[in-house]
Parts: structure tokens; C-alpha cells; sequence
């Protein structure tokens, strides 16, 4: 008996539980944690390296925008972890908006788009900042008169031969273009995987205190496998107590708790599209824990799941460690000739 | 005497079979039923079973409410007098969501 519990004791730092894990370089117990092979696609909008290469062109084209000065990538740029790295976007004409463009990094395994959730699917969103006044600010119809009337014709017609340049071929294509920008080999997933040398101890303990509810509480809304819950939360941010603050998903859905609520960004990538949070206004990893372990700034309406955290400064420091895990080495990225 | 006591009893028995709620869990961030067919006057209580926060709301012609949020193994209940369908979500977790007929 005086044996066995010796044993236990022993073994309990090399097989601490949380969460039923076994903190051990690819355990069974944190297979969730992998994304899936494959990014989900609509039976509407199945994938095809054609369509993908379309999506490309048009989604780094500044012909797409009414003063011709701006793609998609103006904000999602692959250079910046398919964010911008400003506190908030830039839309028409130089105007500072009002929000962070998020990381379209993994946006193919979100079931729900935008900061507020306002679009329910990857086509929706790809239309959004197109036919917004501040953001692209596109005449549709020229757009699609120019796109009629151009290289691209052709290649709409390859690619959807039954209908062509339309908005929704465009969005389609610019969808199936986002499906394919994914994050899934950082030296986290390959600790997962079993590599045990993938992490340091430090990286490993972040991830223990990450996903316990009664430490860094993190893994609540950045959840498995893509560090998002989809979900939406106020957290309680120093903008929530200005003036007529941004009500987030409120406009969507009018219910009490989510006025100032926002959707959980994945952390996947998260080295590469600082600033933070939706409003852009941690500039490091480091002010973003700060925040956190204060419980949120303003506590107006703040969210259920949000508490103030007990950490030492090593345990902080070890979480920081393991969300810097969490960065697949960015490869070179080749840049698509458009079509005249 | 002890007839009496047996004819109360029963009628409490039965008032509080028809009174028990129809109960819907959360859990692993989805209802557990999809679909439910209760009756007007019928209450459904909603059970958080997952480690967080969870919310029960519908914005629904037949019944717009907002139950707010509340943690593991609490319940919150509510009574439907009105027929028609009801879409039911968790506002946090938007891809919960279940629906209610309630029937005459």
C-alpha cells in the first residue's frame, strides 16, 4: 500500500490531471485539440483548385473596391497574419474604423463570421466589406460589368460554367480562396501529435494552467480545436465604458448579455496579428493577460465566464510561453498575377 | 380518516405528476433534444450541465424571452401559454438551438 502510494505520488507531476488530460506529448486524452485533415466546405460550394486560384486573384485585386485602392488583403494581409496589425481597419478613403480587421487565419473551421456574427457563413462574409460604404465601398454593378468585360470572364466561365461572373460566383470563390489559409503545424500541434521535444516545460505548464478553470481559465471560450468557442462575450474592455460604446452582437441579437459582446478569436497564429482584442487595444500578449487577470476593465454587463485570475508572474509567463506555441512557421507566400 | 388521507395524497401525487417540467440539458455546448412537443400550460425547465456559462433565450413571435445566464447545475423554467413554434438558442453559444412546439 506505503508502495503504491509513493508510486503516486511520484508519477503525479509527470501525469497531472485537468480536464481528464494527460499533459503528455501526444496523449489520447488532447486528440481534440488537432483540427480536423480537412477545412469544411458547403455541398454549394464544394472545393477545386480552379475555383481556389479565382478566389485568389480576386481576393488580392484592388480593382474589387469602388476607388480601386483596395482588395481584401488591404486588411487581411498574409504578411501580417492575414490581419493588418493596426489597433483598428482602415476602410474608403484613409477613414479609421471603428473595429480590428480580425485574422481570417482558420476562419474555414468557424461556423460563424464577423467580430459580431452578423454572417452566418464564409460566402456571406466575403461579400461584407464590398458592399460596405466605409469599408471597400464597391458599386456592384461596375464591378461586375468590369469583371464581365475582362480576363476574368473566361475564367468565371471555367470555373462556374453554368452561371458565370455573378456576386455570388465572386463570393464563392474568394470563400474557397479563405478555406485554404490554415494554421495546424505549430510546435503545439506537434507535441499533440507526440513529439515530445515540441514544447519546452514552461510551454507545457502555460497549457495546464490555459485550459484549468481555476488558473488562467482561458480554455473556456478558447476552446478546442481552434481556440475558439465561435461564441460571443464581453470582456469587459476599457471601450465598453466610453460613450455610446460598440454594442458588438447586441445589433444581432437584442438579449442584455450581449450588448458589448464580442466573438472569440481564435489564438491559433496569435504572434502574427497583434494588436489584440476587437477593439485592438492590448498591443502584446503581455497586456492582454494583464487585462484578464484584472477580471475585465469595465464590469458593466461583463461576461459570466470572465473572473479575475490568480497567477504568479511565472504562471503568466508560462501561458504567454504556450499561446507563442501556437504560430505554425510561416511559409513563403506567392502572390497571384491578375488577370488584365 | 385514512380514506381521506389516501384521496389527498393522490390528488397531489397527480397535481405534482402534471406540474413536473419537461427537462432540456446543455451540454458540450448543445441542447440535448432538438425538438420538443409540449402542450400550453406545459413549463421546460433548461439545465446547465457543462462547466460554464450558458443562456437560454428566443426571440420568437410565440414566446420572446430571455432567461439569462447561469453556471453548471443550475436550472431555470419557464411556462408556455401560447401555441406555435418556438426557436430556442444560447446567446454565447450561438450554434445551440432546439425548437419548442407547442401545441393546444
Amino acid at each position: 500500500m506505503r508502495v503504491i502510494l509513493i508510486s503516486m505520488l511520484f508519477s503525479f507531476p509527470m501525469q497531472c490531471l485537468a480536464n481528464n488530460y494527460v499533459f503528455e506529448a501526444g496523449h489520447a486524452s488532447l486528440q481534440e485539440w488537432l483540427l480536423p485533415d480537412e477545412v469544411p466546405s458547403p455541398k454549394s460550394n464544394p472545393q477545386t483548385q480552379q475555383k481556389i486560384a479565382l478566389g485568389k486573384q480576386l481576393f488580392f485585386d484592388n480593382r474589387l473596391s469602388g476607388n480601386k485602392g483596395m482588395s481584401c488583403a488591404s486588411c487581411h494581409s498574409p504578411d501580417k497574419g492575414w490581419a493588418d496589425n493596426l489597433p483598428t481597419a482602415i476602410g474608403n478613403k484613409g477613414k479609421v474604423l471603428g473595429r480590428a480587421s480580425p485574422t481570417i487565419m482558420n476562419t474555414g473551421f468557424n461556423d460563424i463570421q464577423m467580430w459580431d456574427g452578423r454572417s452566418p457563413t464564409l460566402e456571406d462574409q466575403a461579400l461584407g466589406p464590398l458592399e460596405s460604404d466605409v469599408e471597400m465601398h464597391t458599386d456592384m454593378a461596375e464591378l461586375l460589368l468590369f469583371l464581365n468585360n475582362s480576363a476574368y470572364t473566361p475564367i468565371f466561365n471555367r470555373v462556374f460554367p453554368s452561371k458565370g461572373v455573378s456576386k455570388e460566383t465572386m463570393a464563392q470563390a474568394i470563400a474557397a480562396f479563405e478555406r485554404t489559409l490554415v494554421s495546424n503545424n505549430s510546435p503545439f500541434d506537434q507535441w499533440v501529435k507526440g513529439d515530445s521535444g515540441a514544447l519546452t516545460q514552461n510551454q507545457i505548464n502555460g497549457f495546464k494552467l490555459f485550459v484549468d478553470s481555476e488558473k488562467g481559465n482561458c480554455a473556456v471560450c478558447h476552446s478546442a480545436p481552434n481556440f475558439t468557442d465561435n461564441g460571443f462575450h464581453n470582456l469587459g474592455l476599457a471601450s465598453f465604458g466610453q460613450e455610446k460604446p460598440d454594442v458588438g452582437r447586441y445589433a444581432k441579437v437584442p438579449i442584455k448579455l450581449m450588448k458589448g459582446a464580442f466573438k472569440t478569436p481564435t489564438i491559433r497564429d496569435i504572434t502574427l496579428s497583434a494588436p489584440y482584442f476587437h477593439d485592438g487595444s492590448a498591443s502584446t500578449l503581455d497586456k492582454v493577460m494583464v487585462h484578464y487577470i484584472k477580471g475585465g476593465e469595465v464590469k458593466t454587463n461583463l461576461s459570466p465566464n470572465l473572473k479575475v485570475l490568480s497567477l504568479t508572474n511565472k504562471e503568466t509567463s508560462d501561458i504567454i510561453a504556450f499561446m507563442q506555441s501556437l504560430t505554425t512557421p510561416p511559409e513563403p507566400f506567392n502572390l497571384p498575377v491578375l488577370p488584365l | 380518516m385514512i380514506l381521506r388521507l389516501l384521496i389527498v395524497m393522490l390528488f397531489l401525487s397527480s397535481n405534482a405528476y402534471s406540474a413536473s417540467p419537461v427537462v432540456v440539458g446543455q451540454k458540450d455546448k448543445a441542447f440535448t433534444v432538438e425538438t420538443i412537443n409540449i402542450k400550453v400550460g406545459d413549463k421546460v425547465r433548461f439545465k446547465n450541465e457543462d462547466p460554464f456559462f450558458h443562456n437560454v433565450f428566443s426571440l420568437s413571435d410565440t414566446a420572446f424571452f430571455d432567461l439569462g445566464s447561469f453556471p453548471k447545475g443550475e436550472h431555470r423554467d419557464i411556462t408556455f401559454d401560447k401555441a406555435g413554434v418556438i426557436d430556442v438558442e444560447c446567446a454565447i453559444h450561438p450554434s445551440m438551438k432546439m425548437t419548442i412546439n407547442v401545441k393546444e
